[in-house]
């Protein structure tokens, strides 16, 4: 009954853990299809203010940090301890860059006078104001996950330094692995909806 | 029963063609939202979206190999989810 | 008090039983002593009391703030208070409630202690995150406090409805963050739970041998785990709100008011059942082990428990009728409400029909679930009321409201609550409580419940508002009574409290099961040892098997018949 060594029982709990930030995020989607509805050609105008280069990059960016996370899981149980940490280094990498684009994205917009609660505002049509309150809230919330997703891989690479994390254990890599996965994964929903909305 | 599912290791030639797909459907998205398709645009832009979930989900999460709790516990989640936005519409739509 | 359990089975002669060294004794881990064994603990059954001393405070201090609403309402004019104080007392009262008591009461205390002890094991999966969900419990109640001092507590109500709660200048944000660690608190007790159900059973349990106290947390948990993140969420958008003026639910900037309500109840109509699902869990619990008979309708039990979670999560909208919601919506969500009291009535008649032709032994737990029936039915039927479309118009946030809730949530959860105190008591601390001060505080309390809500639904029905501070003569009769109710079920509440907590100076000790229960926290000494059992429990074919209390009550007394 020792459940330390049950790891499908920790992937479990992990899995139930990610259904949370699925519904947390997913409740600002439900804001989004009701605004969307409402304000669709607003919403339109606006998703073409958003730059998509800068968009799409960062989903090229997360696409890649996610197999290299993937990959390290492989790279461990083949016990190629230094592939994994080269592979976690890059991903590490690959946040840093997401989050200096996303800054670089946010300043440009704040230059711009957009931004909640800003005079420049004050006069733009409803959906205009709402869609850059959900595009502010979702993105930022986005990336406080990267920031903390980033922390938990960071965990990991000391882990496997230490030997904590081995071939015949590797549940917590496979469990910060997963999270990044999703932070992921709420990106390839956000991209389309802001960036790409026509 | 305790070392169960543990032993999938995904190669990583497996691993990089799944990046190359997603990356193609990245491409695609991107050009397909340029292309004037009406209110389907939002739609086609979705179901993109989800199918790239899927490849994520499937391989580097490792779903496929989870026991059938995670598979049907995961769908449900979404199953929640799409329910609680369809039946928003309730009102939204006949406002 | 020796005589008051004669006709229960106690078998003093199992040696193997009574020298065990119970949990209180071994801390764990072993290294911490002192108070750092209680605060620094990963054993479920501390956890499980540490939440029990903490809600029970904070349930305290809730009743307090109702008395105080109810004397200010039993006059027209100025009784005790300024409205101002008034608004911020019933939002307390309702916030206290809601998020310090009723939704975290059951699973938290009950939960933790008797789960893992119902499916034979010795934890919970995540121990460390057991005690983590108490810091966060901790940490919300430390917040709601501070929230009181600085702008002054919250005038909202329990619903933090926008555009008030965003334009108020009183301290919202800090109890909407409190609300909000107290989700994740909730949040992370059901991924607990879940992950414990499925990894941590005993061998030989199948699901369909699962007591129906765990599976009724079972369903709980899942609801727990994914509606609350939807209120999280909804929180933070309130708090965004607040800070920055992001407009997402400001008419002024396109934002649209009724999108925070169905956000709000998305979380907060399936929070009801996480409210009344634990505690029908309990009387499930308590009505076959004293009819000595097998609970009716196992399955039907567990497949309506589940029912409720999902059909829960369809309703939300049935509390925005006069939000100036679509006719489709009002409709649609009308229909869907009376779904949902079809499983709720299941059990009803479940729990009814087990008592039919059973042996029943009355105590003051069995009392108190027959209490529980008896209530919680006018609540559910009340709901009906509400459910449909006509009559809620009429109806909507009158005091006829404020009474079917208190039926379901106080009549329901509240004595849930009460009798499962009283049901696992000897359980928890090894002694028995006084009975016939059992029977008499659970009378009060019931009579002056009766006095107390009955008198809402007339004047609700009358069209007196809820929430509101003065109100014209004519209801003066009504909320006058009321509050005499109020005084006497706080005096029937106060005393039960009272009568437990003498148990601990002059109560009679026990070592082990005194009521005859089937299922397997009764297997192991009362209070369990440290892993729980003190040999490998033997799992039941079915749960409410009771062949071998029967034939344990019916041995001569003194010849030893312990279980062999």
């Amino acid at each position: 009954m020792n459940q330390s060594m049950d790891t499908t029982g920790s992937r479990t709990g992990m899995w139930l853990f990610l259904y949370t930030e699925i519904m947390l995020f997913g409740g600002l989607f439900v804001i989004y299809a009701a605004y969307y509805r409402m304000h669709t050609m607003d919403f339109i105008a606006s998703g073409k203010e958003l730059d998509m280069v800068m968009g799409a990059a960062n989903t090229v960016i997360l696409l890649i940090s996610s197999f290299c996370v993937a990959a390290s899981i492989t790279a461990v149980q083949q016990e190629r301890k230094k592939l994994a940490c080269t592979l976690l280094s890059i991903t590490l990498a690959l946040g840093f860059l997401f989050l200096i684009n996303k800054y670089f994205e946010w300043g440009h917009k704040f230059d711009l006078g957009i931004y909640p609660d800003s005079p420049a505002m004050e006069d733009s049509p409803h959906g205009r104001i709402l869609f850059f309150s959900l595009y502010y809230t979702i993105t930022g919330l986005h990336g406080i996950h990267i920031v903390i997703g980033m922390i938990l891989l960071s965990v990991t690479m000391l882990f496997i330094f230490m030997d904590k994390i081995r071939a015949d254990h590797f549940v917590f890599l496979e469990n910060a692995g997963l999270y990044w996965h999703l932070v992921d994964l709420i990106w390839i929903f956000i991209f389309p909806l802001f960036y790409l909305i026509l | 029963m305790i070392k169960e599912s543990e032993s999938h290791m995904q190669s990583y030639g497996k691993l990089f063609s799944i990046l190359l797909i997603l990356l193609a459907l990245t491409g695609f998205t991107v050009f397909i939202s340029r292309v004037d398709l009406g209110s389907a645009n939002i739609w086609v832009a979705i179901l993109v979206a989800s199918i790239k979930a899927s490849f994520v989900l499937l391989y580097f999460m490792h779903l496929k190999y989870e026991s059938f709790l995670i598979k049907s516990s995961f769908l449900a989640t979404i199953g929640f989810l799409a329910i609680l936005i369809g039946f928003m519409f309730w009102d939204i739509a006949f406002r | 008090m020796p005589g008051l359990i004669e006709n229960l089975p106690t078998n003093s002669g199992d040696n193997k039983l009574e020298n065990t060294i119970s949990f209180y004794k071994t801390p764990s881990p072993a290294r911490f002593t002192g108070i750092g064994a209680w605060l620094l603990t990963t054993d479920h059954k501390r956890i499980g009391l540490m939440y029990m001393a903490a809600i029970i405070f904070w349930f305290v201090v809730a009743i307090i703030l109702g008395i105080l609403i109810r004397t200010e309402l039993m006059s027209v004019g100025t009784t005790l208070m300024e409205a101002e104080t008034y608004n911020a007392l019933f939002t307390l009262h309702g916030v206290i409630m809601i998020f310090f008591f009723v939704i975290p009461a059951i699973p938290a205390i009950f939960g933790n202690f008797l789960l893992p002890m119902q499916i034979g094991t010795d934890d919970v999966f995540f121990p460390k995150l057991n005690l983590l969900s108490w810091y966060l419990y901790m940490l919300g109640g430390v917040l709601a406090i501070f929230s009181l001092f600085a702008d002054g507590p919250p005038d909202t109500g329990w619903t933090f409805y926008v555009p008030f709660s965003v334009s108020t200048h009183t301290n919202v944000g800090l109890t909407v963050t409190a609300a909000f660690i107290l989700g994740m608190s909730s949040m992370l007790t059901g991924l607990n739970f879940i992950t414990t159900l499925h990894r941590m059973r005993m061998k030989g349990m199948g699901w369909m041998q699962i007591p129906l106290f765990s599976w009724s947390l079972y369903a709980t948990a899942w609801v727990q785990l994914l509606a609350t993140p939807v209120l999280s969420i909804t929180l933070l958008l309130i708090i965004f709100e607040r800070l920055f003026g992001s407009g997402m639910f400001d008419p002024n900037k396109g934002g649209d008011p009724v999108l925070y309500q169905h956000l709000f109840w998305m979380y907060s109509h399936p929070a009801v059942y996480i409210m009344i699902l634990p505690g029908m869990g309990v009387i499930s619990e308590i009505i076959p082990v004293f009819s000595r008979k097998s609970i009716f309708g196992y399955k039907a039990i567990v497949l309506s428990s589940m029912a409720i979670a999902v059909a829960g999560s369809l309703v939300w909208a049935h509390h925005m009728f006069t939000s100036g919601m679509s006719d489709v919506a009002v409709f649609v969500f009308s229909f869907l409400t009376f779904v949902v009291a079809i499983p709720s009535a299941i059990k009803v008649f479940s729990w009814v029909s087990t008592m039919y032709r059973g042996s029943i032994l009355m105590t003051p737990p069995l009392f108190l679930s027959l209490c529980f029936i008896y209530l919680f039915s006018i609540g559910g039927l009340t709901g009906l009321v509400l459910g449909a479309a006509g009559t809620n118009i009429q109806v909507h946030d009158t005091h006829f409201v404020v009474a079917h809730f208190h039926f379901v949530m106080f009549g329901g959860t509240g004595f849930a609550f009460f009798a499962a105190l009283h049901f696992w008591w000897p359980k928890f601390f090894g002694r028995l409580y006084h009975f016939k001060t059992a029977y008499v505080a659970a009378t009060l309390t019931t009579m002056g419940f009766m006095l107390h809500y009955i008198p809402m639904f007339v004047l609700g029905m009358q069209g007196m508002p809820r929430r509101y501070y003065d109100y014209l003569s004519q209801f003066e009769t009504g909320n006058f009574f009321a509050g005499i109710g109020a005084y006497i079920m706080a005096a029937g509440i106060f005393l039960m409290f009272i009568n437990l907590a003498l148990s601990f100076k002059n109560g009679e000790k026990i070592s082990q099961d005194p009521w005859g229960g089937s299922t397997l926290e009764w297997q192991s000494p009362c209070p369990p040892p440290l892993h729980n059992f003190v040999a490998p429990p033997t799992a039941p074919g079915y749960p409410y098997d009771f062949k071998a209390v029967i034939q344990k009550a019916n041995e001569p007394k003194g010849t030893g018949g312990g279980p062999s």
